[in-house]
């Protein structure tokens, strides 16, 4: 894995949005070359915290991605399980995710697929964990009446065949859950933790999400670029590299900067 | 929200670059129409799974709700209150010319008249909408000839009247049917008020206090039996004072109906009203606070003289005086630049002075869900016309 550290919140935010960028250009997508972005969903479709208002104002609305291009799982549907087989479909026929990027849940999860998930499980319907309607309750004045009790999601074997995954950890609140994911082994119930399986993860978090690993952990990762050692990507290295070298430490510059 | 079938084949207009003026601030925001209307655009993405047909570019302009000129006596050569054969095309000229000052709706205005005229006039002036040709008319505003002697202004005393015996009957006959009308300038303290105000407001029409000597008790009363809104604040009425504020002193009444908003007209063209009498009226009642051009026909003719009906008018910048004196002789201010005005007077926020234009007029008249706002579903249409106007680089 790749393990990137930023000093704060907004640093890492602009770190990743540039990572992807970065990607999107080196794919160099076409008409018939797709490529594919897959993010964790699940709200049901009419509430003002749904997904797709959501990623409508903080996603769609900006770019200019045509709405045939999107797909979202709708918690409205009538037959949920059916809709999720749709929705495994639809990424198969786009020639699979290219690229997930999600965040983790203070227990853990990845998407929501809550402690106890299979790892290897498909796009399906999941009841929510108390952990996680208490993290979302911000989003319903604070109700927990009023949070949904399911969620459709993607499953762990769903983002294992993506061809990168990308995580976001931010905060202190989710340090105990990183310290699980990579420092601890492979479990269920701590459902982050099936990517030390996948060839290739990135990790981008801040200083405050690191609070619970190892000194040594977070020395090696933060290490200056002189040391040759395998997946330290520089924040300032934004060029348009023709090709993405794993190896690469092409500048002298420390990470964290703005 | 959607207009109708047909709509939803009509082709999508998507203004990018701009501010757009929502729930009372200035929103980096796309704009959408389609059909008339302003649309949704994420019910667009989502369920019709369509993009826009036509982008424009509005050069980071602010793209702010059409304006609302509820009082406006003529302009450009024109005069609503004169009895012609053909008025209609008068109303057109009018109409045509104020949309470049980001008027989209208006209420034609006219002055105490012998009722004569009004049985010809104001059949002639049908509520139409707007479009790339004009500004809409919302219905005229008849002010007049109900109201007080000593405070008629340059009203003519000849035709004055007072509501005798019969009240209703008494303006139902002066004014002929009131199919196009829209508002009702009236004084409080003629005798019988209340019942026609009471009349009119049934009828949804909206009865304006003004050119009146009421205190402050008759008009709250007034209010009571259904006034919304006050013409001209300062002017034609009793001044302030301060153990009788008069009409004025609707303003911060708390003898009002719960939850009714009291609106009051202001000339903001920097000389009807001193800006500190503009200032101490809207930090006393913001949201109140309606701006109208009470515009004559001298509106947009130039600087010199000009015979306008029985009278010689010399307009000198924007000002207009009666010929050869220094007495004043109305308003020549366009509506934008009575907007930039009285931000610049009153210091208030961009938003407070477009909505001061737009979204108040609406409110008075009861047309906040289609007119003044940007609010999806509110109307809109192609080029400079109703429902939005875009400009003000300089804000």
């Amino acid at each position: 894995m790749k393990l990137i550290i930023l000093d704060h919140y907004s640093q890492a935010s602009e770190w990743a949005a540039k990572y992807i960028r970065n990607r999107i250009i080196q794919f160099n997508p076409g008409p018939e070359k797709y490529f594919t972005l897959g993010l964790p969903t699940g709200l049901p479709r009419d509430h003002p915290e749904s997904y797709h208002s959501f990623m409508w104002n903080n996603f769609f609305k900006h770019i200019d991605i045509h709405p045939e291009n999107t797909h979202i799982l709708d918690g409205n549907a009538v037959d949920l399980q059916a809709e999720c087989d749709a929705f495994e479909e639809k990424i198969k026929a786009a020639g699979g995710i290219e690229l997930f990027v999600g965040g983790i849940g203070p227990d853990g999860h990845i998407a929501f697929n809550e402690p106890g998930s299979s790892l290897v499980s498909r796009t399906r319907v999941k009841t929510l964990a108390m952990d996680t309607i208490l993290a979302n309750a911000r989003f319903f004045d604070g109700e927990l009446t009023k949070v949904p009790t399911m969620a459709l999601t993607v499953g762990v074997g769903t983002v294992m065949d993506a061809r990168e995954v990308m995580i976001l950890i931010t905060g202190a609140h989710k340090a105990f859950a990183l310290y699980k994911a990579i420092e601890e082994g492979v479990n269920h119930m701590w459902t982050v933790s099936a990517f030390q399986q996948h060839p290739r993860t990135v990790f981008v978090c801040d200083e405050d999400a690191t609070l619970e690993l190892k000194v040594k952990t977070v020395k090696y990762f933060k290490a200056p670029p002189q040391v040759n050692r395998k997946g330290c990507i520089y924040a300032t290295n934004f060029g348009m590299q023709p090709r993405w070298q794993a190896n690469a430490h092409t500048s002298a510059q420390s990470n964290g900067s703005s | 929200m959607r207009g109708g079938q047909g709509a939803a084949e009509a082709r999508v207009l998507q203004f990018t670059n701009c501010r757009i003026l929502r729930g009372g601030k200035l929103l980096r925001e796309d704009l959408w129409v389609r059909g008339g209307r302003i649309l949704d655009p994420e019910k667009l993405f989502f369920e019709e799974r369509r993009v826009a047909d036509e982008r424009r570019d509005c050069g980071g302009r602010i793209l702010a709700p059409g304006f609302i000129d509820v009082q406006i006596n003529g302009g450009f050569g024109v005069d609503f209150s004169q009895a012609t054969e053909d008025v209609g095309s008068g109303v057109a000229l009018v109409a045509r010319r104020i949309l470049s000052h980001g008027v989209t709706s208006f209420c034609p205005t006219l002055v105490t008249s012998p009722p004569e005229v009004y049985h010809k006039v104001v059949p002639q002036i049908p509520v139409k909408s707007g479009g790339p040709h004009g500004a809409g008319v919302l219905g005229l505003h008849l002010e007049g000839p109900f109201i007080s002697r000593e405070k008629r202004g340059a009203h003519p005393e000849a035709h004055l009247r007072s509501f005798e015996a019969n009240a209703f009957q008494d303006l139902l006959a002066t004014y002929g049917p009131l199919d196009n009308v829209r508002i009702v300038t009236l004084a409080p303290e003629l005798g019988h008020s209340h019942e026609v105000i009471r009349e009119l407001t049934t009828r949804g029409i909206c009865v304006s206090l003004g050119h009146s000597v009421a205190d402050l008790r008759a008009a709250e009363d007034a209010v009571w039996s259904g006034a919304t809104f006050i013409t001209h604040l300062f002017n034609a009425m009793l001044p302030f004072h301060h153990r009788d504020p008069g009409i004025v002193g609707l303003l911060t009444s708390d003898r009002l109906p719960a939850g009714r908003c009291i609106f009051y007209g202001m000339i903001a063209d920097g000389t009807h009203t001193n800006p500190a009498a503009l200032r101490i009226a809207h930090r006393a009642h913001p949201q109140g606070l309606v701006l109208v051009t009470d515009a004559i026909p001298a509106l947009g003719l130039g600087n010199g003289r000009h015979t306008l009906g029985q009278q010689e008018v010399e307009v000198d910048g924007l000002t207009a005086y009666v010929a050869g004196t220094k007495t004043l002789s109305g308003s020549i201010a366009p509506m934008d630049v009575c907007v930039r005005h009285f931000l610049q007077a009153t210091g208030c926020s961009v938003e407070s002075a477009l909505e001061a234009a737009s979204l108040h007029p609406a409110q008075l008249l009861g047309l906040e869900k289609s007119k003044g706002t940007l609010d999806f579903g509110a109307d809109a249409g192609e080029g400079a016309s109703q429902g939005y106007w875009a400009a003000w680089p300089y804000l």
